[in-house]
């Protein structure tokens, strides 16, 4: 891989307006920190859908949100049975904890906000949270996998998270 | 008095110039579902012909037109019938990821 760390790469996409220091990691990651990291995503994908149900009153907004916690929850059952049939434990590591901290931070920025501006706000996360996440899962996650089964699940979970992507760029453009 | 003969008399000269009026028998064809993407639409479509939907995803999609003709919710696993009853092109698209789109072209 290129001059970055894979911790740096995503540190980069997803950190580019937050402070957080992340640690670096010099090797690559291995599959039980790749399950990790693409799991924790999927997670917090779920979990700020959840808000934005609790939150948002239009039917544009709310369906989007529905279809995000769907279809994360549905990859993350797949990848914790494939973990499972492998044997594989996700381990934590760096990256997914710095993803974890990103995302409370913008659940707390994203909580003091309402209607319009709230609505605005999730969808301009998401496209960020997407891009992001898709750049490491073509940059990192998906060349360093190893067993070809997680490789497999991964092609699958980016090919799904750049139709999420595009359809956040599509509402986001639709509300301008 | 043999009404089965009788209507099968009156029936066959009736039916036999209905076959060569009408074109082939309206057929059935598959629209497969995979891997965030509908497979290309079959070719030959005409009226009165039948499309069978098949998810073979682990997502939830829908076919819809967007001219209002059919819209059919597909859990993973699930399949859906749609007849078509217009010529012309019908785009369609998934309600869930409208990047997956396609394109059906149905002849008279
Ligand atoms: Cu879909």
């Amino acid at each position: 891989m290129q001059p970055r760390t894979f911790a740096g790469a995503l540190a980069v996409a997803v950190f580019s307006v937050s402070m957080a220091p992340v640690q670096a990691q010099t090797q690559a990651p291995t599959d039980p920190q790749i399950a990790h990291i693409a799991y924790t995503a999927g997670a917090i994908d779920v979990a700020a859908a959840r808000q934005a149900l609790s939150k948002s009153a239009e039917p544009e907004i709310r369906a989007f949100a529905e279809t995000m916690a769907r279809d994360h929850a549905a990859v993350n059952d797949q990848a914790l049975a494939l973990a499972k049939r492998l044997g594989i434990t996700p381990e934590e590591n760096p990256t997914s904890e710095a993803l974890e901290r990103q995302a409370s931070e913008t659940a707390a920025r994203l909580a003091e906000l309402n209607g319009a501006a709230f609505d605005k706000a999730y969808i301009a996360n998401e496209i960020a949270f997407h891009q992001a996440v898709n750049s490491a899962l073509s940059e990192m996650l998906i060349p360093n996998a190893r067993n070809p089964e997680l490789k497999s699940l991964l092609e699958t979970g980016l090919k799904l998270f750049r139709a999420h992507e595009q359809h956040a760029e599509q509402i986001g453009q639709d509300r301008d | 008095m043999d009404w089965n003969r009788r209507a099968f008399f009156f029936a066959a000269p009736f039916s036999f110039s209905g076959a060569n009026l009408a074109r082939a028998k309206p057929k059935a064809h598959f629209l497969r579902i995979s891997a965030m993407a509908f497979e290309p639409p079959p070719a030959g479509l005409r009226v009165g012909d039948e499309i069978e939907w098949i998810n073979s995803d682990g997502f939830r999609h829908t076919a819809t037109a967007r001219n209002g003709d059919f819209d059919l919710d597909l859990m993973p696993g699930r399949r859906g019938r749609t007849v078509l009853h217009r010529p012309g092109a019908i785009d369609f698209y998934c309600r869930y990821h409208p990047s997956m789109r396609g394109r059906l072209d149905v002849r008279g």
